[in-house]
């Protein structure tokens, strides 16, 4: 698979480490959320066949994380943003 | 008809015209008391269990495809049952003393074969370990020996005992391992199911589940709706597309894991090794092939196709333990879709909704678990309790911190 890094342009895979579902950005506060959303958070997975939005993270290159967009069923991968961009798009500082 | 040698030999002799179908083709019927969806290997051997051992009749087995089709089909066939935790060994180790009397159970010949497995041993600190698993094992009524480099050699003097990275130093042998015919697995329980009255219902996909008042009462499929007393999901690889009828949401990802097959060999590799500081292992099958496989690609799949570096990193495996097999072409590569659960142990369990049982997370090991999984799944269908060996398997040991965790990786599916 073929990724097309926002900054890098194309990147073989082979270049990257799979975190998981991008939904892992989206951490519960400790001190608030109780621990079945903790568990939920930790655990449990939507785990789509079809398109799915997931972390990847380039550490033989710039050591950016990437939130990818990519069909589970045909490996497709439809579109590639900074996991920054997307947390700040999001509302976030970082 | 009951197979025998006496049976073969009049079939020969009467121009083999007396072999039938060995199941039905039935339509469905509108209810069953017992509704199993899946008809792997696992789902098979649910139903046999259930008419069997635990005297349960109106039973149906719904498959989306054909019976097999699946997993039970394009697994390595490997058969062991040495694992280290408490909540996984006494399971495997049933399992293992089931696989030992499956073909007279069932009458069909499974071809299971206690080749011995090895798994190899590079340092010091990894003979530790496997001492400790091999005693763990032995603990639970399982077979264990461990090795020297000299015992390995006698067994395969070819293997590259001196590789600078991973020198070979000994192994953990479980010599009850081995491998079966695993497409006769399904058959034989398919099979055993079907005599016993159980509806071998396929081209039946499930697309819906009808829950009223907290209660399942049946299930929508490609071929109407079909009543249930109790459903039992037994769909490893699919597991989150089809709990997703029921609103559950897993702690399963599905992932693709590649396997391997070369041309045919002279016979050279008479058991099972496993290289696991190379992600690499291997046997050969009857025809010659060696069956191999490493790692899984490592990102969510349903593709049942993986891609070109897994391939060449298990390929690199192989050459690093066996540069003999330098030479040797490979012959095809498939995939297939693993639940991979967050501690890397599967499920057996009831869910939320009433009536409703959930059977997967097996991750890459579900073959050798079959007839134990089988047998257990259908324990908790009939008593409504948890068998003896597979109480751990809850969905709620995460959020109790009851992991099993064989490989202590936590909740990181990719790398268990």
């Amino acid at each position: 698979m073929i990724i097309h890094h926002p900054i890098l342009g194309p990147r073989d895979s082979q270049e990257f480490v799979y975190l998981g579902d991008a939904s892992l950005m989206n951490r519960p506060d400790g001190l608030t959320a109780g621990i079945e959303a903790f568990h939920d958070y930790l655990y449990n997975r939507d785990n789509p066949a079809g398109e799915h939005r997931e972390l990847w993270y380039h550490e033989q290159g710039d050591r950016s994380w990437l939130v990818v967009t990519r069909n589970t069923v045909t490996h497709e991968i439809v579109r590639v943003e900074l996991a920054r961009d997307v947390a700040k798009a999001a509302g976030r500082t970082k | 008809m009951r197979y025998s040698g006496l049976r073969v030999v009049v079939e020969a002799l009467t121009g083999h015209r007396g072999w039938k179908p060995v199941w039905r083709d039935p339509a469905p019927q509108s209810h069953y008391d017992f509704v199993i969806v899946g008809g792997g290997g696992h789902g098979l051997a649910t139903a046999y269990y259930l008419a069997k051992e635990f005297g349960k009749s109106r039973i149906a087995v719904l498959e989306k495809g054909y019976l097999g089709g699946g997993n039970v089909g394009r697994n390595t066939t490997i058969i062991r049952s040495n694992y280290l935790l408490d909540g996984n060994e006494p399971f495997y180790e049933f399992s293992l003393k089931l696989w030992e009397g499956l073909e007279q159970d069932f009458n069909y010949n499974a071809m299971v074969s206690q080749r011995g497995i090895i798994n190899l041993i590079h340092t010091d600190a990894q003979r530790d370990a496997f001492t400790r698993r091999g005693n763990a094992m032995i603990m639970n009524g399982a077979d264990a020996e461990l090795l020297d480099r000299e015992q390995v050699r006698a067994m395969y003097p070819w293997l590259n005992f001196d590789n600078a990275r991973f020198p070979i130093k000994g192994a953990l042998m479980q010599r009850r391992g081995g491998t079966v015919r695993h497409d006769a697995v399904a058959w034989g329980y398919a099979r055993g199911a079907d005599m016993r009255g159980v509806d071998l219902i396929q081209n039946c996909e499930v697309t819906g589940m009808r829950i009223e008042n907290g209660r399942i009462v049946g299930v929508e499929t490609t071929r109407g709706f079909i009543g249930a007393g109790k459903v039992g999901v037994a769909v490893a690889g699919s597991s989150s597309k089809v709990m997703a009828h029921a609103g559950m949401r897993l702690p399963i990802e599905s992932h693709v894991l590649q396997a391997f097959v070369s041309e045919g060999l002279k016979p050279f590799i008479d058991g099972v090794m496993t290289f696991g500081a190379g992600h690499f292992y291997v046997s050969q099958s009857d025809k010659g092939g060696l069956v191999f496989g490493g790692d899984i690609d490592g990102y969510n799949s349903y593709a049942q196709r993986g891609n070109l570096p897994v391939i060449e990193d298990v390929a690199e495996g192989g050459m690093a333990l066996m540069p003999a097999i330098g030479r040797a072409r490979l012959l095809r590569t498939w995939g297939g879709i693993m639940d991979m659960s967050m501690d890397g142990s599967p499920i057996i369990d009831r869910t939320p909704v009433d009536g409703l049982y959930f059977n997967g997370g097996w991750c890459y090991g579900g073959f050798k678990a079959t007839p134990a999984s089988g047998w257990c799944f259908a324990h908790l269908l009939a008593r409504d309790e948890p068998h003896v060996t597979a109480r751990a398997y809850r969905f709620d040991r995460f959020l109790k911190g009851l992991m099993i965790d064989e490989k202590g990786q936590g909740a990181t599916p990719n790398l268990h």
